[in-house]
């Protein structure tokens, strides 16, 4: 029972990558019908906005201060960074030790930005062009975007630590008497994914905004017959797209320290996790995202791994292909998307 | 000849003239000049331009005729190496039986996964084609290496090993070879200042090669190739023609994953090893790029892309950043130091951003390929000419 | 003797109901005409013939056998070819590779296995092809890509791609729809000529009443899901029931 409820909650945080990539590349396929394989470079990028504020916030003046020596008898060379001379000690060294949590100010406008020039730059001129271009486009923009994060931040995982108020483990258990502790930051990742993904569809239920681009998902044609300016409000939602898998970048820098190909990886999977929920469906990419990363959680037990090797890494495939024979369309996919 | 048309003969004799010649036309800057960096005359990528130019070949019959983009022929390639490794193991190092296991086991495998991606089309079927590559990449690093039952050996990459079975093994052949005519042997020629090397591995792949390529171009002529291009054009009226799509795309995918197979196993005769890193997601990107980058759909093209792409690689990765302050040395080195600043992104461990930037630049402004480039090229040029006649009775 | 048999056909998606006990005799050798006003069913009851559609209830005979679960390339291998509203035509082939792939669709069955011996020596298929483009007076325009034709041309070399089939059963989806007069007077004249030559039995789907009673030996008026008259041309044009239901649907026009 406890290890059942641990592996649902390990599974939470991947899952709630997972979904937030899922619905950003929804969001974007679904109104510009167009598939951005460049997707899971966004959440790339969103992860190393995080580790460029942490090493902003980390930038030091350097002073001497006569009265410590080294171990060699010099002078100790003191590092005080910026922050803490501009804010006082105590101030500074709380918004140093908050850099991630902070990085989602940082990061919203940049990936906004990043998701405009994207979709003007770039995308736009491929509406018309065969879903094979797009693809590929989107497929090489992708491998300059990881090797320019490459060439800048180097090959290896950059460790980027949680606030010490949010990184401890909380024993979730003791109140109904379960042996249950669990990382606080995975917690955090889980609540704020809930709220994103929550605000997204409230954004698209409630606004009118959202009504004219749910019904441009639908039928896009009619919609810009009405005389809207479609073209705009896709644009915005295609920074928006970037910003949420931006943000589920920067969050999740805590619980495993990125690296320039995070893009590639998370992509594929998330493309298996669109696939699964149904192509063109919101509630079905959030959905298929916590399930697979529960099911991943599940399949990297040791009993799991020890029964069959490496069952971890493919079980994900494995269920999509399973779904793909039963239900060709996906958990919630709608008849008529993508299959002409 | 050989049931060809006329261009098509042209063509085939072209590819055969260049791949016999290769040794001198690659090779075409003196050993010891500062230029022999450029050379490309060594039998190591020779070999490479061959035998990607087989796994370009194979995958043009399927993106080239239908435009079923995949995203996961590297997982052929990558099976068809262990296939022929597991031969060298087994029974001797012959690369016979090694490249027929490898054509046979690439042409299963893609039978299994392509009627299971060819249920859907367009954007949806490269995503499937990529999620099981990623999955054979992941099955082939992990799962299927573990003491009890270890097919891949991980990590380490199959090889042969002392103790291996090898039941027909030949004394003296302890390296792959065709009856007895080892892959790594190399005869030299030295003409004057000029080095030129023979290799057999690399005839031997060129052979292949060109068989490969003659077979293609007999399916591009025939009815059923004339059937997969309807299919990239209309599927809809093929379907109310009479003519049932699926098993068309099926046959596509099994054949240029056999293609795909076959250069894996020929990569492990020229070199008896077999990674997982050979079906990663990259490797299947980089044969897209090589076809559409030669023109997809064209005979030539493949071959083009495939030897363009291998050959940049291999120089640009050489380019470290003292190569590029020898070329600029005689510079103010102001100007040196900025040259060198800026080339080092795109060269030596940059030239994945330079692979990158050439994928867009190709899908952008050259959707047709090198080889369009050179029509378009050709035209205006032809164009200019007509117009110059027209002029010419005014003066 | 009739050819296609139509018995009691229902569909319906959702709660809206397309097609309510249709019943539809096509005979030998004729050109039947659907007409209908918009949303009628005609599309609905076209789609039922090629297998894109399977009805809830009811029976669809074509020459004998059953239409229904069949797929639309078995369908087309039983003898139906069909021509689209807007013309469905192999854009980026040649007019000659057009009319070649019914061609080898017609001998070779639903999956072509040669792959070894070029097109080019196929004599019988490429004089059958050119005999056809000759038919529809295209043989000029042999070596042109499909998409660079005008849209009266791209209508005749679908045409030709379907009758190169010889059919037993000609669907055309509203030929003349979108078309100029002038177009429209020369398609006519075209299937006129067809039936004249060849008599092939064909089933128009048609909006516009003009242009199937010049052509047709019989009409069946389709009106919210069901058939309302079945009868020669002069008939229909008396028939009070289709006054009623064109000129009650000719104001929303």
């Amino acid at each position: 029972m406890d290890a059942l409820l641990l592996q649902i909650l390990n599974g939470l945080d991947k899952g709630s990558a997972y979904a937030l990539i899922a619905l950003g590349l929804t969001l974007i396929f679904g109104t510009l019908g167009v598939v951005n394989f460049a997707h899971g470079a966004l959440f790339m990028i969103g992860a190393f906005c995080s580790v460029t504020l942490n090493k902003i916030l980390n930038l030091s003046s350097t002073t001497i201060d006569e009265t410590q020596k080294d171990f060699l008898g010099n002078p100790l060379k003191v590092k005080t960074p910026y922050v803490e001379s501009w804010f006082g000690e105590v101030a500074g060294q709380s918004i140093i030790e908050w850099s991630v949590p902070l990085a989602i100010i940082f990061a919203i406008p940049i990936m906004l930005a990043i998701g405009v020039i994207m979709e003007r730059g770039l995308i736009k001129h491929f509406y018309k062009r065969p879903h094979a271009d797009q693809i590929l486009v989107t497929f090489g923009l992708a491998i300059v975007l990881q090797e320019v994060v490459k060439a800048f931040f180097g090959a290896n995982p950059i460790q980027t630590p949680a606030p010490d108020a949010l990184s401890g483990v909380l024993d979730l258990g003791g109140a109904i008497g379960l042996q249950l502790s669990y990382p606080v930051w995975r917690i955090t990742y889980f609540f704020f994914s809930v709220i994103v993904i929550g605000g997204v569809f409230a954004f698209l239920q409630f606004t009118t905004f959202g009504m004219v681009v749910r019904a441009g998902m639908q039928d896009r044609e009619t919609v810009g017959l009405l005389g809207i300016n479609i073209d705009r409000r896709f644009t915005i939602m295609f920074g928006v797209a970037a910003a949420v898998a931006g943000l589920a970048g920067v969050m999740y820098t805590p619980i495993n320290p990125p690296n320039y190909h995070w893009g590639m990886d998370f992509l594929v999977l998330s493309f298996v996790v669109v696939v699964v929920g149904g192509m063109g469906s919101l509630p079905g990419a959030v959905l298929a995202g916590f399930l697979l990363g529960i099911l991943e959680s599940f399949a990297s037990t040791t009993w799991a791994t020890t029964t069959i090797p490496g069952i971890n890494q493919i079980i994900i495939y494995l269920v999509a292909i399973i779904i793909l024979l039963v239900r060709p369309r996906g958990l919630m996919g709608r008849e008529g998307v993508m299959e002409e | 000849m050989l049931n060809l048309n006329q261009r098509d003969t042209g063509t085939f004799l072209f590819v055969i003239i260049i791949a016999v010649l290769a040794p001198f036309i690659m090779n075409p800057f003196p050993t010891d000049s500062a230029m022999a960096q450029f050379n490309a005359g060594y039998p190591d990528l020779m070999q490479r331009f061959v035998i990607f130019g087989i796994f370009a070949i194979g995958f043009n019959i399927l993106f080239g005729l239908t435009g079923y983009l995949s995203f996961g022929h590297a997982a052929f390639l990558g099976v068809g190496s262990y296939a022929a490794v597991w031969m060298f193991k087994l029974l001797s190092y012959n690369i016979v039986p090694a490249l027929f296991l490898s054509v046979i086991i690439a042409g299963i495998f893609s039978l299994f996964i392509g009627f299971l991606c060819l249920r859907r089309s367009g954007i949806y079927f490269s995503i499937l084609t990529l999620a099981f590559a990623q999955m054979s990449f992941a099955i082939a690093y992990s799962v299927l290496s573990n003491p009890k039952f270890n097919l891949t050996n991980g990590e380490t990459g199959l090889q042969v090993y002392a103790d291996d079975i090898q039941l027909f093994q030949v004394e003296n052949l302890t390296t792959p070879h065709l009856f007895g005519w080892t892959m790594n042997t190399t005869y030299e020629l030295t003409l004057s200042a000029w080095d030129f090397q023979f290799n057999v591995g690399y005839y031997v792949s060129a052979c292949v090669m060109l068989f490969m390529f003659y077979i293609s171009i007999r399916i591009f002529r025939s009815p059923f190739g004339l059937m997969l291009r309807a299919v990239k054009t209309n599927q809809t009226r093929l379907n109310y023609t009479g003519v049932n799509t699926r098993p068309h795309t099926l046959a596509a995918f099994v054949i240029s994953g056999m293609y795909a197979g076959l250069a894996g196993g020929l990569l492990a005769s020229m070199d008896p090893l077999a990674g997982a890193e050979r079906m990663q997601w990259t490797a299947s990107g980089e044969v897209v790029l090589m076809t559409i980058l030669g023109g997809a759909g064209t005979l030539l093209g493949p071959l083009l892309g495939a030897g363009f792409i291998k050959y940049f690689e291999n120089i640009l990765s050489k380019i470290n950043d003292n190569v590029l302050h020898a070329w600029f040395q005689y510079l103010p080195e102001w100007l040196e130091n900025s040259l060198v600043w800026v080339l080092h992104w795109f060269t030596g461990k940059g030239w994945h951003l330079t692979l990158g930037l050439l994928f867009m630049i190709i899908v952008i402004f050259l959707p047709g390929g090198l080889m369009d480039g050179a029509n378009r090229i050709r035209e205006a040029l032809r164009g200019r000419k007509a117009k110059k006649n027209l002029q010419t009775p005014v003066e | 003797m009739s050819i296609l048999e139509v018995q009691n056909v229902n569909k319906s998606f959702g709660g809206l109901k397309a097609l309510q006990n249709v019943n539809l005799k096509v005979e030998e050798g004729t050109i039947h005409a659907i007409i209908g006003p918009n949303g009628a069913g005609k599309s609905t009851l076209l789609n039922c013939f090629v297998g894109k559609l399977v009805p809830d209830t009811g029976s669809v005979i074509f020459d004998g056998q059953s239409l229904l679960q069949k797929k639309p390339h078995e369908i087309n291998q039983m003898g139906v070819s069909r021509v689209f509203q807007t013309p469905e035509i192999f854009t980026d082939l040649t007019v000659f590779e057009n009319v070649m792939i019914p061609c080898f669709a017609k001998r070779d069955g639903s999956f072509e296995r040669n792959a070894w011996k070029p097109v080019t020596n196929e004599s019988e298929i490429r004089d059958r092809a050119e005999q056809m483009l000759i038919d529809v007076n295209m043989i000029e325009k042999r070596d042109m890509i499909a998409s660079s034709l005008s849209r009266g041309d791209k209508r005749r070399l679908e045409m030709a791609m379907c009758l190169s089939q010889s059919p037993k059963l000609l669907l055309l989806d509203e030929p003349t729809a979108g078309m100029a007069r002038a177009d429209t007077e020369s398609t006519i004249e075209l299937l006129k000529e067809i039936q004249d030559r060849l008599q092939i039995t064909m089933a128009i789907i048609e909006h516009d009443m003009g242009v199937v009673f010049s052509l047709a030996q019989k009409i069946s008026v389709l009106a919210q899901g069901t058939v309302i008259a079945e009868d020669l041309p002069d008939a229909i044009r008396s028939n009070s029931k289709v006054k009623e239901a064109y000129l009650g649907t000719a104001a929303e026009d």
